[in-house]
């Protein structure tokens, strides 16, 4: 048994498998160096991110793996869980040695568990392309502060960029710290410093512009206007839209 | 004038909310004049009223004015509510102005007929011409079908929208002429198939031309009001049947009647609407698009109703208990299909799974099949094996003693003394 500590990042996790081919040190626990416990009796060994050893592993995969499954496996890291990680890990260790098409064996707990938290990641980024509500800011600008459970930016980019081609916008990720922004022609990667003030969701209402309030007030009768109080459901509704989310709807700001 | 938008804004939503259909998946339109908006293949629901039911489009009525008298509509001549219209420029900005936001998918635009159809279908027409062209929108566009409108107007307006729908009401014609005596199952059938031949025109022109514009991509829907008129379940799916095979329609809506007048035709007022029919209907919709089966083997003569307490599905492998237990691992995709407990998603997991191995019980659990329910109708490889025959009446049984239904078994209306 040996340990093996990545930094938490793509090429790490790359690396760890190339290492793992290397070394062939049977089994391994990935751990990240954020969150590594020494462990008295289990050797270990940290990963030194190498991109041409990234490379190879990341090519390697692509070769092996359909377009949906290379996605999968993007979004299972995206989702920054410890067990995504080993899934990760161990499914490249299985898919590279074992025969071509076994990702396809979800029988294995390794693919399966890579195949169920990919789709976790995908409903997250689905929920933010839906439960975004962009606030119009005097400078002309359309902002929107999320923080969703797994770094889905990266994957939500261009469907907002092809939606929103024709306006100015802001979505940022309050609790990893950066933003898109699309100033017409590109999106680019931002930071913003918020300093001292806690950032939030919506942006204060000194800064929105003329008829923001209108169109949010237009938008919650309209949402009050399209129940049917005889078909009252309260339990479908919260399961269709869990209630960490009302921080981003208009129509659930009183 | 935001105090008069926002009134009409009430009015005509309310209006327009009986009416189902809110899907927006479907839409190919791109953005490629650098516009506002770009279809999602599958549609996104942007948030849930109270009653669970998705928003994804502005639903409204450009107005409730409407020279026809059915007993089961609201915005009904007789009818004494409020009554008001949009202006072609008020649906526009209000459409502009909310998709901006993310608030909405698109537009669905429906209206009661004021003066003749003629005049309101090109009102429609307008409104969607004007987002397409002057406001280079390219968000997903429900327009309803006037039913009686010109063809010529018609087919303009299938260009520019992604769907069109036109309403049944009612699953049979003599429920139709019942409650809506000046109208009847033709003319909903006439510009159904009108729609439907151009649809297949225009494909069939786009494979040879590239440039040729897109004709309703997004296909056409229906919807029918059920639980207002005494038809089966069995009428019901058998309509939605042929209209799925005539007009190859996208959807078929059941919409459970929700009592709005003390008319005596209909169910009186405060009566619950039929919440779980209506889901079963759905479930039998799904079984019948998704699932491989036939209309007549969920409905038919010897069985015209759903069960209520258990899914359509379940009822039809307890009357066909001669097509279990099912070998998961060897099996064909199709007949895996059929058994309760195992949905598409699962069944296809199985069929891959199962190349590299058999598969047993756990795995089953972990690939998502519900399996205290599809025990009773597979094998696997470490099934337990079993002396008894179990009739279909015995495993309801158990499947209805271990599962809670998310519907509460006593109607709403009986007060509970105890």
């Amino acid at each position: 048994m040996y340990i093996y500590i990545f930094d938490s990042s793509l090429e790490g996790l790359l690396c760890a498998v190339f290492e793992w081919f290397e070394r062939k040190p049977g089994k391994v626990s990935l751990q990240t160096a954020a969150t590594y416990q020494p462990d008295a009796f289990t050797p270990s060994l940290h990963i030194y991110n190498d991109d041409k050893k990234a490379d190879r592993v990341w090519k390697a995969l692509q070769s092996r793996l359909s377009k949906e499954w290379t996605r999968r496996f993007y979004c299972a890291y995206l989702s920054e869980l410890t067990e995504a990680y080993t899934a990760l890990f161990e499914f490249s260790c299985y898919l590279f040695s074992s025969a071509e098409g076994v990702e396809k064996n979800y029988g294995n707990t390794h693919v399966l568990t890579l195949s169920q938290i990919a789709r976790k990641v995908e409903r997250e980024k689905h929920r933010m392309e839906a439960f975004i509500r962009f606030q119009h800011t005097a400078d002309g600008i359309f902002y929107c502060g999320i923080d969703p459970d797994f770094n889905v930016i990266p994957l939500i980019m261009n469907h907002f960029k092809n939606r929103y081609a024709d306006q100015q916008w802001i979505i940022y990720d309050i609790k990893r710290n950066y933003g898109l922004f699309y100033d017409l022609e590109k999106v680019e990667e931002i930071k913003i410093d918020f300093g001292t003030a806690r950032t939030a969701v919506a942006v204060s209402k000194h800064v929105l512009s003329a008829d923001e309030e209108l169109y949010a007030l237009l938008w919650k009768d309209y949402f009050r206007s399209a129940n049917i109080p005889a078909r009252k459901n309260t339990r479908l509704h919260v399961q269709h839209v869990p209630k960490r989310y009302w921080k981003y709807l208009t129509e659930k700001q009183l | 004038m935001s105090e008069r938008i926002r009134e009409k804004l009430n009015i005509l939503a309310d209006a327009a909310k009986y009416d189902v259909s809110c899907s927006s998946s479907g839409g190919n339109r791109k953005n490629d004049n650098k516009g506002l908006g770009d279809s999602h293949s599958s549609g996104i629901c942007h948030t849930y009223t109270e009653d669970g039911r998705c928003v994804s489009l502005l639903k409204i009525l450009l107005t409730n004015h409407c020279i026809f008298d059915c007993a089961y509509c609201v915005s009904r001549k007789s009818n004494d509510i409020e009554r008001a219209a949009f202006t072609v420029e008020e649906v526009v900005s209000l459409t502009m102005n909310f998709y901006r936001r993310n608030y909405i998918e698109g537009l669905f635009l429906s209206s009661g007929i004021f003066k003749n159809a003629d005049f309101t279908m090109e009102r429609l027409l307008k409104v969607v011409k004007k987002l397409r062209l002057e406001e280079r929108f390219n968000g997903y566009i429900h327009l309803k079908t006037i039913p009686g409108a010109s063809e010529e107007l018609i087919r303009e307006a299938g260009m520019y929208a992604d769907r069109m729908s036109i309403n049944l009401e009612m699953p049979t014609e003599s429920g139709l002429k019942l409650l809506a005596p000046d109208k009847s199952h033709q003319d909903v059938i006439k510009p159904l198939g009108d729609v439907n031949r151009q649809i297949i025109q225009f494909k069939e022109e786009r494979k040879l031309i590239k440039s040729v514009p897109k004709f309703v991509p997004a296909g056409q829907s229906t919807q029918m009001v059920i639980g207002a008129t005494p038809e089966t379940d069995k009428d019901i799916m058998h309509t939605a049947d042929t209209f799925y095979r005539n007009f190859s329609l996208k959807r078929v809506y059941y919409s459970g009647y929700v009592p709005i007048s003390n008319d005596n035709r209909l169910p009186v007022l405060g009566s619950q609407p039929p919440l779980i029919r209506e889901n079963r209907l759905y479930q039998t919709d799904w079984l019948m698009r998704f699932y491989g089966f036939h209309v007549n083997e969920l409905l038919n003569d010897a069985n015209p109703h759903l069960d209520i307490d258990i899914d359509p599905k379940l009822s039809w492998a307890l009357r066909n208990m001669q097509c279990f237990p099912v070998d998961i691992n060897v099996a064909a995709y199709k007949v895996i299909l059929r058994v309760p407990g195992i949905g598409v998603g699962s069944a296809k997991k199985i069929v891959q799974a199962r190349k590299f191995g058999k598969l047993r019980i756990d795995q089953l659990q972990k690939i998502g099949v519900a399996y205290n329910r599809a025990k009773h109708f597979i094998k696997c490889a470490d099934s337990p094996y079993q002396m008894k025959d179990f009739q279909g009446t015995q495993i309801k049984s158990f499947i209805l003693s271990e599962s809670k239904s998310k519907y509460i078994k006593t109607p709403v209306n009986q007060l509970i003394l105890f």
